[in-house]
């Protein structure tokens, strides 16, 4: 198990982490997830032992690793721009780790073939990193990684310099090797939809604290505050609490705890229908409805209905 | 990666105490030595008339070979960063051959062309211009070992700055020269400044091809430079360092200027 | 109303055209023609007088000599250079950027003035009795000097921009710093280095005004090739000078088509 305890980091005045406390469990795939400068990345370094916490512990596997160099802490770490080491061939970035370890040639060479077997650039042996694509660098950098079996692998916003498709393409790869190779595995994300989609746990974090820690079904269905709700997906405001839009039920008629409110606009979205309404207030919200609610409904733009909130809700006016 | 503190200290202190042992404690000796003997024997020594005209000399020789190299500097940056044709790299090299080029071989190459065995040797002299021996030599001189500062400082900014705006101009009706003038120049004047501190230094300080073209003569093609040397070869060793601590500080006061310019030019 | 009035001819190719007639004939008067003709007198007494002045044992001394001590002053300046640049870019320091402007001092500073000042604290008057005057040392230091910024400023923009993340991936892969610099960040350097080291030789092989006072000029000893030449005009043999100094153009040109290659070469896996 990986574990980071009561750790805080300061840069001048700016407080990057604030008593920050995670467990991470063995062979796992966690997400850091926030914003930027929520601390996430602040976060994976301190982990990796490329920044030393002010205060607090880093344990690998049980020790303490606080005061260990990054080089004996046996991790491995993927760089959001590849870090690729330009002037040496892939064969040669990849081997990197296990030259250094004086390990025979042979050996160096076979695990160095299977890996970029592993990763889909078998072939690629003698190319250089500016011969290859930004996902092609990437996944080199995996086997980079990967060669010198970490404990845990660290990756730090890794599809964040690739275009859409390459990212989406990939994430799920990233899964699949995961589950192939089951190292503990750290990432760092900014993007809900990256996390939502590969990680076992996620860990939502803003200004330097960590917001709420659990799966993701957990977290988008019983979000802990107003932060974490917004961030992993829309929501509207209805009576003074936070509701997901497909959570609201439109009423034709009033009943207890239904709030009154005026269609604005209605906007067909394929499959989906976003309505959007206006409350006596004058606030705005907007409500989801699929393509066959809305249908049965057979609403219009003026009408009059009741709004009725299901599923979780969260107070709105919370502190941050 | 962070360096370790002991290796770090004994780099820092390794690379100031290579800067003080080569150019500092030198270059502070000169001053201290200079001064040893008071302010006013330093001041006599650089107003003999010999020194003041080798003052207005170099002055004189600098300013010509800075405005001349100057617009014409601009003049082929023009042609470098703006023009469409092949062979640039041809450009690029001759422009670069005054630094590859012993200052000693430039003054004899003024010799064999301007020199009166020289190929203009002849015709030069049936005009009554004497250049070699004389102040056009020692211009020629400067102007030759000068010549690649201000046109390898405008350059790169020109190419950086692109044609955009100029061409904007031009499809408001600016004439070629009134784009220059208001767009382009404004433009490239702190590459231009830079590159004129640059050519000042080096024109002041120039020796080697000066000492081949002049004929020494005191008081009429002796420079600064020469001054020195003379003083130091007549055994004038208190001279010499005086003439040597005005150049001294005139190179001190263009390295700020440098430094100044340096840190304007990356505001910009 | 007004009319935009177009100009009828694009005065960006008429004015093109001007500044590169300008430049030309400029080149070609200013550095071609003086070039032009040290090439071709040199052979104004045939060739046989061309190789006899050039193959003279004192030619050939200084010749050597030269080479040898530019050789030197690039190797140290590489060493040297590189040391500074690394305490300029990763160090911090009060004064740092008094000493960063220093180090362009020797471009500032006539090099008679520099040959002086050596003179003052290395020669016979040297308040810290350290005398190297008139000895092979004593040019290897006027070089050094006027060569300081070649390597310190061609590696400094560099290292600026070399990837930190490449260095610490190298450190989570395992890597000692020793083993960083070594195999990470050095092989990013090189083509600077070398790039530096050549301009500082280029610049040596011709130095004149800081080697005249302090090397003695002693032939077959402490003479370089430049003062050869330079007695030679003296003694009113111009064309034997004009022979030697081909060979020295020789030299630097080699070197300077060298170093653009270098620099080709160095960008080859810069994307």
């Amino acid at each position: 198990m990986i574990a980071a305890r009561g750790i805080t980091k300061r840069f001048g005045d700016f407080v990057a982490l604030d008593d920050v406390t995670i467990e991470i469990p063995d062979g796992s795939l966690t997400a850091l997830l926030g914003p930027s400068g929520s601390g996430k990345s602040t976060l994976l370094r301190i982990i990796a032992g490329l920044e030393m916490p002010d205060g607090g512990v880093v344990e690998i596997h049980g020790s303490d690793q606080t005061r260990v160099p990054p080089q004996r802490r046996e991790i491995g770490f993927v760089f959001q721009h590849y870090a690729a080491f330009k002037h040496m061939t892939v064969r040669d970035n990849v081997a990197f780790g296990l030259k250094i370890r004086k390990q025979p040639k042979e050996q160096i060479d076979a695990r160095v073939d299977e890996l970029l077997e592993i990763v889909g650039l078998a072939g690629y042996q003698k190319r250089y990193p500016n011969q290859l694509s930004g996902g092609q660098r990437q996944r080199m950098a995996l086997a980079r990684a990967l060669a010198v079996e970490p404990r845990v692998l660290l990756l730090d916003e890794p599809f964040g310099a690739l275009d859409a498709k390459v990212r989406a393409d990939l994430r799920e790869w990233l899964r699949r090797l995961h589950d192939e190779v089951h190292v503990t595995t750290i990432l760092v994300t900014h993007d809900q939809e990256e996390a939502m989609s590969i990680a076992d746990h996620i860990a939502v974090m803003d200004h330097g604290r960590i917001q709420q820690v659990g799966a993701p079904r957990e977290l988008y269905d019983r979000p802990a505050n107003r932060f974490v709700m917004g961030f992993l997906g829309p929501i509207s405001e209805l009576g003074g609490r936070l509701v997901r839009p497909h959570d609201i039920v439109l009423e034709l008629e009033p009943s207890p705890g239904a709030h009154e409110a005026q269609i604005t606009r209605i906007v067909h979205l394929g499959f989906e229908v976003r309505v959007e309404l206006a409350m006596p207030g004058g606030d705005g919200v907007f409500a989801q409805l699929t393509r066959d609610e809305a249908q049965q409904l057979e609403v219009s733009e003026g009408d009059i209905v009741w709004l009725r909130a299901t599923g979780v809700t969260v107070e709105a006016s919370e502190p941050a | 990666m962070t360096v370790s503190r002991p290796w770090q200290l004994t780099m820092r202190v390794l690379a100031i105490a290579w800067l003080l042992a080569l150019l500092l404690v030198p270059v502070a000796l000169i001053f201290y030595r200079t001064f040893e003997p008071g302010i006013g024997a330093v001041w006599d020594s650089i107003t003999t008339p010999a020194a003041i005209s080798a003052f207005w000399l170099t002055i004189e020789v600098s300013a010509i070979a800075v405005v001349v190299n100057t617009v014409l500097g601009v003049v082929m940056a023009l042609a470098l960063a703006r023009g469409r044709w092949r062979g640039k790299w041809l450009m690029d090299t001759v422009i670069d051959l005054p630094f590859a080029i012993s200052p000693v071989v430039v003054g004899l190459s003024l010799i064999l062309v301007y020199g009166t065995t020289g190929w203009f040797g002849r015709d030069l002299a049936d005009a009554g211009i004497q250049v070699i021996f004389s102040t056009p030599g020692i211009v020629l001189a400067t102007v030759f070992v000068t010549l690649p500062f201000v046109v390898r400082e405008v350059t790169p900014v020109l190419r950086e700055v692109g044609d955009d705006q100029e061409q904007a101009a031009a499809t408001l009706g600016a004439s070629g020269w009134q784009t220059f003038w208001r767009i382009t120049l404004p433009s490239i004047r702190w590459g231009i400044a830079y590159g004129v501190v640059l050519t000042t230094a080096r024109a002041i300080g120039e020796f080697g091809a000066v000492s081949v073209v002049s004929g020494k003569v005191s008081g009429e093609t002796e420079t600064l430079t020469l001054l020195v040397e003379k003083r130091f070869a007549n055994f004038d060793l208190a001279g010499a360092y005086a003439a040597s601590a005005l150049l001294a500080a005139i190179a001190l006061l263009t390295l700020l200027v440098m430094t100044t310019f340096n840190r304007r030019r990356e505001e910009a | 109303m007004s009319v935009i009035a177009l100009p009828r001819r694009r005065p960006a190719v008429r004015s093109g055209a001007l500044a590169l007639g300008i430049s030309t004939l400029w080149l070609s008067v200013i550095v071609l023609l003086p070039l032009a003709a040290v090439v071709v007198r040199s052979l104004d007494g045939g060739v046989g007088d061309f190789w006899d002045a050039v193959s003279s044992r004192q030619a050939v001394a200084a010749l050597r000599f030269t080479i040898l001590v530019s050789l030197a002053t690039a190797a140290i300046n590489a060493v040297t250079g590189t040391l500074l640049a690394w305490v300029l870019v990763r160090d911090r320091f009060p004064g740092k950027k008094v000493v960063n402007a220093l180090i362009d001092l020797p471009f500032a500073l006539p090099t008679i003035v520099a040959g002086l000042t050596l003179l003052a604290l290395y020669g016979p008057n040297s308040p810290l009795g350290i005398d190297v005057a008139f000895t092979q040392f004593a040019v290897l230091l006027a070089l050094l000097f006027v060569t300081q910024p070649f390597v310190v400023r061609s590696v400094q923009p560099v290292l600026i921009e070399v990837d930190r993340e490449m260095e610490e991936a190298a450190i989570s892969l395992g890597a000692s710093n020793r083993t960083v610099f070594l195999r990470i960040i050095l092989p990013n350097l090189l083509p600077a280095i070398l790039s530096g080291a050549g301009l500082a030789f280029a610049r040596a092989v011709g130095e004149f005004g800081s080697i005249v006072l302090i090397s003695g000029n002693v032939p077959f000893d402490t003479q370089v090739s430049s003062v050869y030449i330079f007695k030679l005009i003296e003694s009113d043999a111009p064309i034997g000078a004009a022979a030697v100094s081909v060979v020295l153009l020789l030299v630097s040109v080699i070197v300077l088509a060298l170093i653009r290659l270098l620099g080709r070469w160095g960008a080859r896996h810069d994307r």
